[in-house]
């Protein structure tokens, strides 16, 4: 009984979620462009889909990805190995970026962008092993973020100071590096955070945080993310210095 | 029906490619340095393969629905022959794009609402606060930077402003908010950041910026399209910290109101 309520509490929340996107696209569709809707067919299996797919990943959220990161965190708390810790953070990073959809199409783009405005040679191979370069760049960057965001924890270091060191790069870094690659650069740091990844990074973070002594999870359990997406926009920029 | 299929089909290998150097390194990690088996294989599997079926549904869902229909509005909308603008070599009056500023700032708002990644931390965030942070009022802050951000974003590519100024002007004002902010919430309002911006939005502000670039006369859309993205990992650490400080601004009034 008590398993039913909670996923119709589920499906409902899911259908929260959705309203405002529906309504956004709603009125402007009738009232602004007044234009009919194309594909109500579409729009209405869509949604549902959009509501069950929600809802699935909020159940399996609960029963896979938090619970894991955790006792991952705890398992590494308990065998005290700073080594094998920051190996399996590198690898978490670099793992679940260098896949990452969102980053093949955004290296796509850039390989073009970048063989347009004659950075490289406007050809098929340099394209690719451009893009394939860049790739590797930011996934080795949210590695290497992963890495100093859990021997932050570890260590206690404050926050802020990473973070501002890490603007203070950025911004000197950008009038150095190639026009072209600037916008790409930016916007790399926020594409590189997947849904599977941020789930898992958050509770590795709140478990370390929880586990250690003298670390507060609110204050200490967080920041892995910021890291994964500010290295990025330092790495991709320092790529295209380079290439 | 069939292309649905396929569809959905498609989206979960694109799933499955993404789940799975991820369940490697947990399960190599497992075995070979914690040597330890998992607590609850079972659930746990269970659980990866809710978030693989959960996942293939809301990107199908979306690209069934909503991708096309956004995509149609942002060339819709960013159309000059809709904006009124009678001549393409006419001098660009930014004031000219209301409506694109105003479909920026609500699609941005209402995308970030469903984006799973802040559900999950909003979530986590809530829960070992104690629900000193609420979800709700977090992912209204964050989605309000969004908002903002997008908006200021297609501002920016209309006039063709530099986008390193706005960039380093943000970080300015998050150093400066980050000095008085309350403590607990600093690591919080940096990863919300970069949490906003994955499958639900940016699909649909990439498309909007694209076609915004291509459309106003004198940008480039592969120069000026980009950062759309940017604005939105910036701004709502700003909104976020803001929520915080008024948060606590508050309950020292209501305090000092009482003693």
């Amino acid at each position: 009984m008590f398993r039913n309520n909670r996923l119709i509490g589920l499906i409902i929340g899911s259908c929260l979620d959705l309203a405002p996107i529906l309504g956004v696209v709603l009125i402007f569709q009738l009232a602004v462009i007044r234009q009919p809707i194309p594909n109500v067919a579409d729009l209405i299996i869509g949604s549902l889909f959009v509501v069950l797919g929600l809802t699935f990943f909020m159940l399996g959220l609960e029963q896979s990805l938090f619970p894991v990161g955790e006792s991952m965190a705890n398992a590494f708390a308990r065998k005290g190995s700073v080594f094998w810790l920051l190996l399996f953070a590198f690898c978490l990073g670099f793992g679940t970026t260098i896949a990452e959809p969102a980053l093949i199409a955004v290296t796509a783009k850039a390989a073009d962008i970048a063989g347009g405005a004659h950075l490289i040679t406007d050809n098929e191979a340099a394209k690719t092993a451009y893009a394939l370069g860049l790739r590797l760049t930011v996934a080795a960057s949210v590695g290497v973020a992963i890495v100093i965001g859990v021997l932050r924890i570890l260590m206690g270091w404050p926050l802020h100071y990473f973070i501002i060191a890490g603007y203070l790069a950025v911004t000197a870094m950008t009038p150095f590096a190639p026009a072209e690659i600037i916008g790409i650069a930016y916007d790399s740091g926020g594409v590189t955070t997947s849904t599977i990844t941020v789930p898992l990074v958050t509770a590795l973070g709140i478990g370390l945080a929880n586990s250690i002594k003298g670390r507060n999870p609110i204050t200490d359990g967080f920041g892995l993310i910021a890291f994964a997406s500010l290295t990025p926009m330092i790495f991709v920029m320092a790529f295209g210095m380079m290439a | 029906m069939i292309g649905w299929l396929h569809q959905f089909l498609d989206a979960l290998l694109e799933t499955g490619r993404d789940v799975l150097p991820i369940a490697a390194i947990i399960i190599g990690f497992q075995l070979l340095v914690i040597r330890k088996p998992l607590v609850h294989p079972g659930k746990t599997l269970l659980g990866f393969f809710n978030v693989l079926i959960g996942i293939t549904f809301f990107l199908d869902g979306l690209k069934i629905a909503l991708f096309p229909l956004g995509e149609l509005m942002a060339t819709q909308l960013t159309a000059p022959a809709f904006l009124n603008i009678p001549d393409s070599t006419a001098a660009i009056d930014w004031r000219n794009y209301g409506w694109v500023y105003l479909f920026g700032a609500c699609i941005g708002f209402a995308t970030t609402l469903a984006e799973p990644s802040l559900l999950a931390v909003a979530i986590k965030a809530e829960e070992i606060s104690g629900k000193a942070i609420s979800a709700w009022g977090l992912r209204l802050a964050v989605s309000l930077g969004v908002a903002f951000g997008i908006a200021l974003g297609t501002f920016r590519i209309v006039t063709g402003t530099e986008l390193y100024y706005y960039i380093v002007v943000g970080y300015i004002v998050v150093v400066v908010q980050t000095l008085f902010a309350p403590k607990l919430i600093i690591g919080l309002a940096y990863d919300s950041g970069g949490v906003t911006t994955s499958t639900v939005t940016v699909p649909l502000v990439t498309a909007l910026g694209l076609g915004l670039a291509s459309t106003v006369p004198g940008r480039n859309p592969l120069l000026d399209g980009f950062g759309l993205v940017a604005f939105a990992s910036l701004f709502p650490i700003i909104t976020v910290l803001g929520y915080a400080q008024l948060a606590e601004w508050l309950g020292r009034k209501r305090n000092s109101n009482h003693t």
